[in-house]
Order: structure tokens, then sequence, then C-alpha cells
């Protein structure tokens, strides 16, 4: 499971208040996630009439996220696009840079920076602020009306604002929880496969070879299928901000 | 049965709840095929529901897999 350690790049021993702030390689990959991402989007900002490639594969993002927006929060939630195509592309980067095989260059190792739950609980927790914050400045104390549904039968309503209370507390528990479990299973499954490719060669028996075939055939279907899921992944926590954004702009 | 068995067979236990998970994605990709062959003019503007429902029955099975690895290497014993 090598693949998930933080190891230090460099300062090592650099220390602040007490605690260790030395340059990550999880620290690296954010940092090369920032330049993919800068690159992605300068190179498609020229606001030419007739966009050519570059810019079509910008707009196309920035469409797609607008678009999601627009169908579930409304022309109020205009002003969050930025934050949620921020965090849409910030994952799915971060995602697909972990997903590359950049350990064919000796001494490189790709790092999934979403699969620690630190990085996705910050992200979760940011989200989550800002529902909280959103519902309380747009609409008070009048905000906790999001607890109690329309026509709840006034025996129900103390019950049913504890069970809706739990499921928006637990909100950005499962929000974090997911993109990281997802990321983690799927790289702990492709390192599972990968070790029966070389136990499978090392062990000299005759079924070894078989197995180690059939377990890089498997490989192949699995990355594949893990490109879908780091998309989808990216897509499903972008996709449940809006919603809970939706929950604070609109309040049902 | 010492602990170390009995951590094994829970975890084991746990992941059960993956494979179910398995079964509500499947029902929910499923269901939607079904009907968005029925009628595909209307497939297009439920996308959005299609992944919340997949994302509610895909975070039961990693909750399994969360209980799994808790199980195995963060319970002391």
């Amino acid at each position: 499971m090598s693949q998930f350690s933080v190891n230090p790049v460099v300062g090592a021993d650099w220390t602040l208040f007490g605690h260790n702030i030395a340059f990550t390689n999880s620290a690296a990959f954010m940092l090369v996630i920032l330049g993919v991402l800068w690159v992605f989007m300068l190179g498609g900002m020229k606001r030419q009439l007739v966009p050519g490639r570059w810019q079509a594969a910008v707009e196309t993002m920035t469409d797609f996220v607008a678009n999601m927006i627009e169908a579930n929060i409304g022309p109020k939630g205009k002003k969050f696009t930025p934050y949620v195509f921020s965090l849409f592309m910030f994952i799915l980067c971060a995602n697909l840079i972990g997903l590359f095989p950049l350990a064919v260059i000796p001494g490189l190792h790709a790092f999934t920076v979403t699969s620690h739950i630190t990085v996705t609980g910050v992200l979760a927790i940011m989200s989550f602020s800002i529902v909280l914050i959103v519902g309380f400045w747009k609409h008070g104390l009048h905000f906790f009306s999001l607890f109690v549904p329309h026509g709840t039968p006034f025996i129900l309503i103390p019950l049913i604002f504890l069970i809706e209370l739990v499921s928006f507390l637990v909100r950005p528990f499962s929000l974090g929880l997911r993109l990281f479990v997802a990321m983690t299973a799927g790289h702990i499954l492709l390192d599972v496969f990968a070790s029966f490719v070389i136990q499978g060669l090392n062990s000299g028996g005759a079924i070894g070879p078989v197995v180690s075939l059939l377990s890089f055939v498997m490989i192949v279907g699995v990355s594949a299928l893990e490109i879908l899921v780091a998309a989808i992944q990216a897509y499903v926590f972008a996709l449940l901000t809006s919603l809970y954004l939706n929950d604070a702009i609109n309040l049902h | 049965m010492d602990l170390a068995s009995a951590k094994v067979i829970g975890a084991g236990l746990a992941a059960i709840g993956v494979g179910l998970a398995a079964l509500g994605v499947g029902n929910v990709f499923g269901s939607f095929l079904s009907s968005a062959v029925r009628n595909p003019s209307a497939a297009d503007s439920q996308q959005g529901r299609l992944f919340i429902g997949f994302a509610a029955a895909e975070l039961l099975g990693l909750i399994a897999f969360v209980v799994a690895i808790l199980i195995l290497f963060v319970v002391k014993g």
C-alpha cells in the first residue's frame, strides 16, 4: 500500500508551532494539479467567436457545470458556478492524475490526492460551510424550516425534525467519505491484481503464468473502470454540492 | 475462537455489504435503462436523478468497505 504513503519531498525538519510542515508528495501533486488546471484554462480562454479545439474543450467543461447549476439551483445559483467548477475540475484532475502511470519513470510515483480523507474531508467541509453560511445569511433562523417539510402533521414534527437534522448533519461525512473510499478502493483493487501478476510469475509453477495473464487482463479492465469512476465521483461531488446549495438557497 | 480469527470473519461479513450495494447500483442503472429505452426523449433530463440514486446506493457499499477496513486494521486486539 505504499502508493498511499505521504512522504516529505523537501524540508522534512521544517516545523511551525511544533508541527511538521514538510513539503510532501501530496502537496507536490496538488501543485501539479493546479499547474495542469492553469494551463488547461489559460489555453482555452481565448474568447474567439469560432472556438478552436482547446477552447471548445474548456467551453464544454464550463457549459457542463453551468448547465448542472442551472438545472439544480436555477438562476439564483449562477454565482456559485465558479466554486462548483473549481471543485469539479480539481477533483477530476486529482483522480485522473492519480491513475497516471508515472511509475514507468524510475523514482516517480503517482499519488492520488483524493485518496486521503484529510483532503476530501476539507473539500466536503468547504462545501458544507458554504451551504451553512449561505443558508443562514439568506434566511436567518428561518433556515431551520429546511428540517420540517411542508405538510408535516403536527404530532410528527419533533420526530421529522430530528431525522432531517441527522440527515443534514451527516452530509459532509458522506460527501468526503464517498470520494475518499471510491479512490482508495480502486487503487487497492489495482494493487491486489498487480501483486497477483508478480506472484504468479515468481511462483515457478505451470499455472502461475496463466494467473498472471488473467490478472493483467483484469488490470486493464479495472483501469478503464477506474477512469470512469474518477469522472463519476468528480461529477457526483459537484452534483451533490449543487443540490445542497439548492436546499440552502431555495429552502425546498 | 480467538480474537484475530473473529476479526477476519467480521471483516468478511462486512464485505457482504459491498456486494449488496452492487445489487442496488445495478438496480438503479437497470431501472433507468429500461425506462429510458421506452421513452428516450425524457432520458436526458433525468440524468441528474440517476446519479443521485447511484450515489446514495453506492455510499452504503463504500461504508461497508470502510467498516471492513476498520475492523481489519484499526480495531486493536
